[in-house]
């Protein structure tokens, strides 16, 4: 049973990557390289242009250039278009990571709790957190490209800006090529080691006479959750915060994981309904999915706290080194600031408050993509203003490199899937979860 | 038509839910059931209507919501305009953040009492009220099943006792 499970799944994981992944990533690729020749025209244009009327512009974002005369003006807007793709994909890599992150944060909490509800889920959030290795090594690598030679996507990284910054050069200890790069592979190495752990624990217990991997598993999972909550926090720092060296926030970690965890609960949705409408995980009900229906709704309103809880002490306190952040985000990009809010909070509160559109499949899918959207959004505007300033777009850059990561996600996800039989079939709450029924 | 009701006790709610599901099979009529605590699915299980406490609830949250809106505009904009963390705006969209804890707050408020009263009220519930449970055993370890007798007391009394009951006794309503 469990091979012909296997085997078929196994083919529809292959034709679905066929047909997505070899479409979208070489599309994507071409897509994007043709659009930085398309930047380059529209660069030289741009900067005449801005030569010519300049005079009318107040200098924008980042203090460093902010000494503005006409010439440094036109630089710092060049410098933002060369940024756009960088960050675009910048962008569409953290996203996908996140997502992969999210999910893994959510399998480990599931194990330390020892959850009756979710172990026949396991097997896909273990297949979702199969793209955290391709897809945060991807992640860093196109950071530390982004970084190289003359276009600098994180300003810290670049030595002329640190020399004429004092508050930079007392944070050059931190914030440096080498450390950071030592802490991406200290972070990666870690979550990515938990991922091969408890992968390999679930599956021996398949075949186990006792609970002993179970229990593995679960001092596995209890491990990791303490080291992950300290290196998420500083991952985010890292990865994100830093985009804007001299802003700071003390929660901005909680912030990036309550938004890594809703993508991430959703995603497990999405992955589980579409599995199922194909005849797979027939053990999962509309129980299930009414409880992960509930984790979108609480998680979002959790985000939608973290959020505000950072805002508004931030506009409240309205000093100017600290508000500026928001300032240049309500001012340059008011659609996607307000727009993420209405998408990540009135948007499921008020859809997903009803008990009965929970268990509905295609009411979860048509929610969660709207949430997948807002939270790509929200890091949208977490990089973008620093990096592109007022010269943001969501243009072919931006789509192709989420289709070029969409596609390498469920390429790898699917795989994954395909691997081993999507029940947990020995796992000791596994009739519990059979028959959750809420 | 008779005012007589059967009442049946049991001690122990697996007991008592099989017995309801098996009583519900034979189409027969369950009046009330008193228990200690909350017995989960029992509702379901009797066939009652779901409860429409959560559309009440969204409505006491709104009503929450807009007395604390207008509160806020009123006494901090319209009544006697604040400088709110020195931004001199005097606008209630502006000002909107420093109010939001407020309205949150107001809204759970009101969502959270209204519903308690609600609840209180539909089930007749008010202070010094005297217990309408027939035997005061079901506030301890005993569960109490009512049955309205239809002319079918004998048939009624051996089904019941088939379910499990430990005590099967016939009644005056009052």
């Amino acid at each position: 049973m469990g091979a012909i499970i296997l085997m078929v799944v196994g083919l529809l994981g292959i034709v679905y990557g066929f047909l997505s992944a070899p479409g979208t990533p070489e599309e994507a690729m071409e897509i994007i390289a043709a659009s930085s020749h398309e930047d380059h025209g529209a660069e030289t244009h741009v900067v005449k242009h801005e030569e010519a009327v300049t005079a009318h512009h107040g200098e924008e974002a980042h203090e460093v250039h902010a000494t503005g005369h006409d010439k440094e003006h036109a630089h710092h807007v060049f410098s933002q278009l060369q940024n756009k793709p960088w960050a675009a994909l910048y962008v569409a890599a953290f996203f996908f990571m996140m997502i992969s992150l999210g999910t893994l944060a959510f399998y480990a909490i599931n194990r330390a709790a020892q959850a009756g509800w979710s172990p026949v889920l396991f097997r896909v959030m273990e297949g979702i957190t199969a793209y955290l290795l391709p897809g945060a090594v991807l992640m860093i690598v196109i950071w530390v490209v982004a970084n190289l030679g003359d276009h600098h996507l994180f300003i810290w990284t670049n030595k002329e800006v640190v020399d004429s910054d004092h508050l930079l050069q007392g944070k050059s200890s931190y914030l440096n090529m080498t450390a950071f790069i030592i802490r991406a592979v200290v972070y990666i190495g870690g979550w990515v080691a938990y991922r091969q752990i408890s992968r390999k624990f679930s599956i021996a217990q398949d075949t186990a006479e006792d609970d002993s991997y179970f229990k593995k598993n679960f001092r596995a999972s209890a491990i990791f959750l303490v080291f992950f909550l300290v290196t998420e926090s500083m991952m985010s720092w890292d990865w994100i915060m830093s985009v804007e060296p001299h802003w700071f926030s003390t929660l901005f970690g909680w912030y990036v994981f309550a938004s890594m965890f809703v993508s991430g609960i959703t995603m497990i949705a999405i992955v589980t309904l579409y599995l199922k409408s194909k005849g797979y995980l027939e053990y999962v009900n509309d129980s299930h999915i009414h409880d992960l229906g509930k984790f979108m709704f609480g998680i979002s309103i959790f985000w939608t706290y973290l959020w505000f809880s950072q805002f508004m002490l931030y506009w409240y306190s309205n000093i100017p080194e600290e508000v500026g952040y928001f300032v240049q985000r309500i001012r340059d990009y008011q659609l996607p600031f307000f727009g993420m809010i209405a998408l990540n909070f009135l948007f499921p509160l008020l859809i997903l408050m009803n008990s009965d559109f929970k268990r509905k499949s295609w009411f979860i899918i048509m929610t969660g993509c709207i949430i997948l959207f807002g939270h790509y959004l929200d890091i949208y505007n977490m990089i973008m203003p620093s990096t592109v300033g007022d010269q943001w777009f969501i243009g072919i850059p931006e789509i192709a490199s989420i289709l070029f990561f969409l596609g390498l996600f469920i390429l790898v996800v699917f795989t994954a899937l395909t691997k081993v039989p999507l029940l947990a079939k020995r796992n000791p709450f596994i009739e519990e979860s059979k028959h959750f029924h809420y | 038509m008779s005012n007589k009701i059967i009442q049946a006790i049991y001690n122990d709610d697996d007991v008592l839910m099989a017995a309801v599901k098996k009583i519900k099979a034979k189409e027969l009529h369950i009046e009330e059931i008193f228990t200690p605590f909350p017995v989960h699915g029992l509702d379901k299980a009797m066939g009652l209507p779901h409860t429409r406490i959560a559309v009440a609830a969204f409505i006491y949250g709104c009503i929450g919501l807009a007395v604390a809106s207008s509160l806020m505009g009123y006494i901090m904009i319209a009544d006697w305009p604040q400088d709110i963390g020195g931004k001199p705006s005097f606008s209630f969209l502006t000002n909107l953040p420093a109010f939001v804890p407020i309205m949150f707050e107001l809204t759970v408020f009101f969502g959270a009492h209204l519903m308690v009263i609600t609840f209180y009220m539909r089930s007749r519930l008010w202070p010094f009220k005297e217990a309408e449970n027939p035997d005061v055993r079901t506030t301890d370890d005993h569960f109490l099943m009512e049955i309205a007798v239809d002319n079918n007391e004998s048939e009624l009394t051996a089904l019941l006792e088939e379910t499990g009951a430990v005590e099967v006794i016939v009644t005056e309503k009052h």
